[in-house]
């Protein structure tokens, strides 16, 4: 099964809309509360970077009996040093963002920790690709 | 102890969500930055805050909190409590700081 969903930039009134659809999807799929609990922790961080430091992106999962992939693929300033931003506390948030609660610099530790596997990579001014496995 | 018996309680204010007030409370978590709540609470737990906008409640409803309680007075934004009336998880309200309220809830759930 394949789920596709468009991420608009800075549009912080929709964030969390894509993580909560695959919730709903895994859950009626039968998939075991704590798997699920991982991914939507992944999900939503992957899915509000598109929202907090991008201008606009796609994420597509990829559902099956062994796990779910997920791939973020944004359109964006990109990461110019990806060691750095995976650093806990590091953020470029503006401080509205951060005023908001959001900009805490734990979203990708905190996607690394909850994935079995996970990939980035990014190229500046043109974007960023996110791509994480968590097994079932 | 569930969301309802803690209002009385506490006298909290129920600014939305009653369809949710018969949830029963797993613990509290205390913090203003989502991607800490977003890593680190735990399913049926009450939530304070004091941030009032929307996202608050892609949290709460992503991760099964049991409900969101303002401190110092401060109100929820009106797209918020729309949210949490569909998500029937409640957002409640005290006049009181962080810390005295979480030392009292503190105090009634541990
Ligand atoms: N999709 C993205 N596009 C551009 N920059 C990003 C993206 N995701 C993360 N970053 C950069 O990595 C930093 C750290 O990200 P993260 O750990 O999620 O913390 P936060 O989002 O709270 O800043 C961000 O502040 C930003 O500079
Ligand atoms: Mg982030």
């Amino acid at each position: 099964m394949e789920l596709v969903y468009k991420v608009e930039g800075g549009d912080f009134n929709k964030a969390g809309h894509a993580s909560s659809q695959i919730k709903r999807v895994l859950k009626q799929l039968g998939v075991p509360p704590v798997i699920i609990k991982r991914v939507v922790v992944a999900l939503y961080e992957a899915e509000v970077n598109i929202v907090a430091h991008a201008w606009r992106g796609v994420i597509t999962a990829g559902i099956d009996e062994s796990g779910i992939r997920v791939v973020l693929d944004d359109e964006g300033p990109g990461i110019p040093n990806i060691e750095k931003a995976m650093e806990k506390g590091y953020s470029t948030a503006s401080q509205e963002v951060r005023d908001m609660g959001f900009g805490a610099g734990m979203g990708l530790p905190n996607i690394r920790s909850n994935v079995d596997d996970f990939k980035i990579s990014s190229e500046v001014n043109k974007g960023t690709v996110l791509d994480f496995f968590i097994k079932f | 102890m569930t969301i309802r018996e803690l209002v009385k309680k506490m006298d909290l204010q129920v600014f939305s969500g009653e369809n949710g007030l018969d949830r029963e409370i797993e613990g509290g978590y205390v913090s203003d930055l989502l991607s800490d709540v977003m890593g680190f609470s735990q399913e049926g737990e009450v939530w304070v805050t004091l941030q009032t906008h929307k996202n608050i409640m892609a949290v709460a409803s992503l991760k099964d909190l049991a409900a969101i309680v303002l401190v110092k007075g401060l109100k929820p934004d009106e797209d918020a409590m729309e949210v949490s009336n569909e998500e029937e998880i409640p957002i409640l309200g005290t006049d009181k700081s962080c810390f005295e309220f979480t030392g009292l809830l503190w105090s009634l759930i541990k």
